[in-house]
């Protein structure tokens, strides 16, 4: 049997040394009444026919053609070095470092990631990861009404809505109040979210740049959150973040990221990163794991896991949140992108990735009838509004080889013939010539 | 040695009644099930509670444990040093290693002397 | 081992040559940040060297022998990672299938996870699955809001979630943050007792959450008559599929009549821990429950071809961004197509072979407070050797020292000084008892030298490491 070592001279040896006839009596308190109606499973196949078939399903996924998707999910390149390193097994057959001795590779790994997204945001702690970006912000917004004992959320609608539908699913049972402030023309209305801050107000939910593109400095507004003890939580993007005003400069409590763009391939939506940081003051209202530095018996540098009594091992039903694992293997992943790129490089595949968006954006506005939705700065991502429906020209140019970008329709009420258009450092211009002409084309 | 001038609640609170001040500590014997006191969350000054509120927690490497307002009143000071000195609890427990303090209101009540409170710890030990 | 940062030389290049316009052009600079911002500034064989280093001060499957029960460390097949790793399958942008007429650029990829619901489906005997949850602890979280959207739209009005004092530690945090208070129900010779379940259960249970086996190992043998009790008060039971490995092929939780069940596809399933994650949780449902699961759920029309349906009004929501881990359930859907009904039963069969087989080689050596036949683990406790000063802490650092990985240790709570062995199918009989004698060996030297225990680990990179210190001085990141 596949994985499965022992001979049948070894199995009738354990049989005899347990004391039973065979391996049936084991399962002895398994009833008749409780035995299984059916198990109508296949048979199980050979390592190479498993590969073949899942070849074929691959390849029945169209994954030659041009992509300008983006919406918080980004296709970065991935240095090789970053599959080399973290396939090692000691890597990714290893589990959550419970015996700090035996796990010194992981927790000093994981300590350096917590220190890489520390510094790219600008923020004092991080902790080990959660699922994904969005589980991120739920946790961060918990964090929040935990701290302030208070019940009112308040959201920008330019946050990403694939996460705000989250937030609305993860509190349906709680007693929280949201209260969304509505984008205008793709920009955060900051005006607008100062006003609805008031002296009941938990949190402040930003995002920057915001599910638009729009780059901001939310300084001001954190301020005027701060006024009223609201915590200011922030959602950011961590490739841009390596040139952009970071969330702690501006005064945020909270910052969280989703981690993909960190040498995470797209993958169909995960496994993903949720980055989570934190001021000082927050740190312990901060759930799953996180890593210390400390000394051991001889006075060496180690690292053990800490701040446990947090969790739900200790706390149970009291526990800051029922996360109790981290995307390990995927923080390793991040901090190896981000070291085999280094600091040059990481801001490099930012500038290539903003210096492409923006010849797109020039390409397309070019077109008649193409304009820009968003009138301030963007960084790789833009929205612009087309003549007619974004979700028809999407189905045509993506028929003839190039996904344009994603309709805002989908989400925004109104904005049915907004597109929003992202570019990496993989872009390349001839791609963008040849979208250009495309819907060129398609809107003729 | 349990101090037989205090006054104790049997979720391990002493205290220490002065007129309508009351100061507020965990004990000997809560400190030492506890081990090593990693942090102190402590209320606020202002922050009021009946008594048996939770009001704070205690955490060590391996263990937390809530902390319970012993009297009725508002919290007047906290004990601001062990937030970057948790051992003081550890080290002397009645004495720098107090938490809080408490401006009265009423009688305090349910609180036990000192043979009651050991009379306590023994029935928890069995 | 110094950091990473550490190693670094400010203006060293990484492995990215090509250059674009200063972000000034484009971005405001009073929206831009100041100076450095100290990521690694290092050579890439620098960057190699630094993480292989690191990666030799880990123990894990592929070196060690790791019996952490109740964590099922399998060997993780290799072939896993080449199908996870196709292009096909890793360059598949996650919003793709929600663009109009772009549902035919995805089919392999709908394909996969309608396939695996449907195998998921039958292996537990359940109705309908979601793959969405990211971990075992988020499908908890999905199944507890399950039940809460099964009790809103019966108009029930249940306000606690009954545990059994065995239970993992996230049982109740799951509860608890959906909004539900805890009940906890003891056991009586490690198993759940119905008469000590009746004395909690009421109208006001909207649940109950079980491990079967629990996580001493047992076998929950009153399993029908807690189910016709939970049915009298219109209470969910909800699966814990931590355990699963021990019963897959020989019971199916559908069948005797639990309602939700998250699986956890690292641990059953075989796809590798990652160092604590990414792992899978997917989650399935008895018919009734069906209607609430999450959106999206994956389809498949008359023609074959599959898509994603979000009509589904009564549906909680959305739980993930997408469509769970893709990729770990991938490696998942491999494992299973690669051993097939048979060979899974075959997992079971010899994982509870090995469980017994140690269990019964330590008996006389250390007490197991429950020394009957035993599923996929079982829990030993030092309680005896610990009133001489030598702790399961201990025995587990002294493991170390003898080069495999320490079991579970202080769980579960309700076995003083535990020690919770499981060995897993994939271990062959030299390593069992490989293992065993090293445990007795260590066993007897609490007597003649216990100094020698309290020092271990003495053969790794570090020796035991102040978490007092780790925990009071906060020391999160490598200060600049």
């Amino acid at each position: 049997m596949p994985y499965v070592p022992h001979t049948e001279d070894e199995v009738r040896e354990m049989l005899a040394t347990i004391g039973v006839d065979s391996i049936a009596d084991l399962f002895a308190e398994i009833t008749d009444d409780m035995r299984p109606k059916s198990f109508d499973l296949p048979e199980g196949l050979s390592e190479m026919e498993v590969v073949t078939k899942l070849e074929a399903m691959a390849n029945k996924n169209a994954t030659d053609r041009t992509s300008f998707l983006g919406a918080g999910f980004y296709d970065h390149y991935i240095p090789a070095a970053v599959d080399a390193l973290t396939m090692r097994g000691e890597f990714y057959t290893a589990y959550t470092p419970y015996q700090p001795e035996a796990s010194q590779g992981t927790l000093q790994a994981i300590f350096e990631y917590q220190t890489a997204v520390t510094r790219l945001l600008g923020m004092e702690c991080a902790n080990a990861s959660v699922y994904d970006g969005g589980t991120a912000l739920y946790e961060a917004l918990m964090m929040a009404v935990r701290k302030t004992k208070r019940r009112k959320i308040i959201v920008s609608e330019a946050l990403n809505p694939i996460y705000r539908v989250m937030l609305e699913s993860y509190t349906s049972n709680l007693d929280l109040e949201f209260v969304t402030v509505p984008h205008k023309d793709g920009m955060t209305d900051i005006e607008g979210l100062k006003a609805a801050i008031d002296g009941e107000t938990a949190a402040l939910l930003v995002q920057n740049p915001n599910f638009f593109g729009s780059i901001n400095d939310f300084t001001e507004l954190f301020t005027a959150a701060k006024a009223q003890k609201a915590i200011s939580i922030v959602s950011s993007y961590p490739v841009l973040q390596t040139l952009l005003k970071t969330p702690g400069d501006m005064g945020a409590d909270i910052a969280v990221a989703e981690g993909q763009s960190l040498g995470l391939p797209l993958s169909f939506g995960g496994p993903y990163l949720g980055i989570m940081t934190c001021t000082k003051k927050m740190v312990r209202q901060m759930p799953g794991r996180i890593v210390g530095r400390t000394v051991d018996s001889e006075g060496r540098t180690g690292y053990v896991l800490t701040l446990q009594a947090r969790e739900q091992h200790i706390r149970r039903q009291k526990a800051t949140s029922n996360i109790c694992s981290n995307q390990s293997l995927c923080a390793l992943r991040a901090i190896v992108h981000m070291s085999a790129l280094g600091e040059l490089g990481m801001k490099r595949a930012a500038r290539v990735s903003i210096e492409r968006a923006h010849i797109c954006a020039d390409r397309l506005t070019a077109i008649d009838g193409v304009e820009m939705l968003t009138k301030g700065p963007f960084g790789n991502e833009f929205a612009i509004t087309l003549p007619v429906n974004a979700y028809e020209v999407t189905a045509k140019l993506t028929a003839r080889g190039v996904v344009p970008g994603f309709p805002l329709g989908r989400y925004y009420e109104g904005l049915e013939n907004g597109l929003l258009v992202a570019c990496t450092e993989k872009t390349s211009e001839e791609q963008i010539g040849i979208f250009a002409e495309m819907l060129k084309g398609a809107l003729r | 040695m349990i101090p037989e001038d205090l006054l104790y609640a049997k979720s391990h609170e002493w205290v220490m009644v002065e007129g309508d001040i009351a100061t507020v500590g965990i004990t000997q014997f809560a400190q030492e099930q506890l081990g090593d006191l990693t942090f102190i969350e402590l209320p606020e000054v202002g922050d009021a509670f009946e008594a048996g509120n939770e009001m704070g927690s205690v955490e060590s490497v391996k263990a937390a444990s809530e902390i319970y307002a012993p009297v009725t009143g508002e919290v007047i000071e906290v004990n601001e040093e062990l937030e970057d000195a948790p051992e003081k609890v550890n080290e002397e427990p009645y004495g720098d290693g107090w938490l809080l303090k408490f401006k009265i209101k009423g009688e305090p009540e349910g609180l036990l002397d000192a043979e009651g409170y050991a009379d306590a710890i023994n029935a928890e030990a069995d | 081992m110094k950091t990473i940062f550490e190693k670094s030389v400010a203006g060293r290049e990484g492995c990215w040559p090509c250059e674009g316009l200063a972000e000034e052009a484009y971005i405001p600079t009073e929206l831009l940040r100041d100076g450095d911002i100290g990521l690694p500034s290092a050579s890439e064989l620098d960057v190699v060297r630094h993480f292989t280093k690191l990666s030799q001060r880990n123990m894990g499957v592929d070196g060690n022998f790791y019996p952490l029960g109740s964590c099922t460390m399998k060997y993780n097949p290799k072939f896993t990672e080449v199908v996870a790793g196709l292009p096909g399958f890793t360059r598949l942008h996650p919003v793709l299938p929600q663009l109009q007429g772009a549902g035919g650029l995805c089919q392999g990829a709908l394909e996969v996870m309608y396939e695996t619901e449907h195998l998921l489906s039958e292996i537990t005997g359940m109705h309908a699955y979601t793959l969405h949850p990211m971990a075992g602890a988020h499908g908890e979280l999905t199944g507890v809001m399950l039940m809460a959207a099964y009790h809103k739209d019966r108009g029930n009005k249940k306000t606690k979630i009954i545990v059994p004092d065995s239970a993992h530690g996230t049982n109740p945090a799951s509860a608890a943050i959906a909004g539900y208070d805890v009940v906890t129900v003891e056991s009586v010779n490690g198993i759940v007792d119905p008469d000590a379940l009746a004395a909690v259960l009421d109208d006001e249970v909207a649940g109950m959450m079980m491990t079967c086996p629990n996580t001493l190992g047992l076998f929950e043998t009153h399993l029908p008559k807690i189910v016709k009790m939970l049915r009298k008060v219109d209470a969910l039971l909800y699966y814990d599929g931590a355990n699963l490995n021990a019963i897959m092929g020989k019971m199916r939780v559908g069948d005797v009549g639990f309602d939700i069940v998250h699986l956890n596809l690292h641990k059953t399933f075989a796809t590798p821990h990652g160092g604590g994650g990414p792992g899978s949780g997917p989650v399935g449902v008895c018919e009734k429950l069906k209607q609430f699961l999450p959106i999206s759920r994956v389809a498949k029309q008359e023609d074959g071809q599959f898509y994603l349906d979000y009509n589904h009004p009564k549906s909680i929501g959305y739980i993930a961004p997408f469509y769970g881990n893709f990729g770990v359930v991938l490696k998942a859907y491999a494992y299973i197509l690669r051993l097939g009904g048979v060979g899974l039963t075959r997992a079971t069969e010899n994982a509870v072979l090995a469980a017994n087989y140690m269990r019964k080689r330590l008996d006389g050596h250390l007490e197991v407070p429950y020394d009957r036949i035993c599923m996929h683990e079982f829990v030993a406790s030092a309680a005896d050797q610990a009133k001489k000063g030598v702790r399961a802490l201990d025995f587990a650092k002294a493991l170390l020292d003898k080069g495999h990985h320490a079991p579970t240790i202080y769980f579960p709570l309700i076995v003083p000084e535990s020690i919770m062995i499981e060995p897993t199918e994939t271990e062959n009989k030299e390593t069992l008892d490989h293992f065993i004698d090293d445990l007795i060996e260590i066993a007897q030297l609490v007597d003649t030298n216990p100094e020698a225990l309290q020092a271990a680990p003495v053969t790794l990179p570090v020796t035991r490491l102040d978490e007092t210190k780790a925990a009071r001085g906060m020391e999160l990141t490598d200060d600049l």
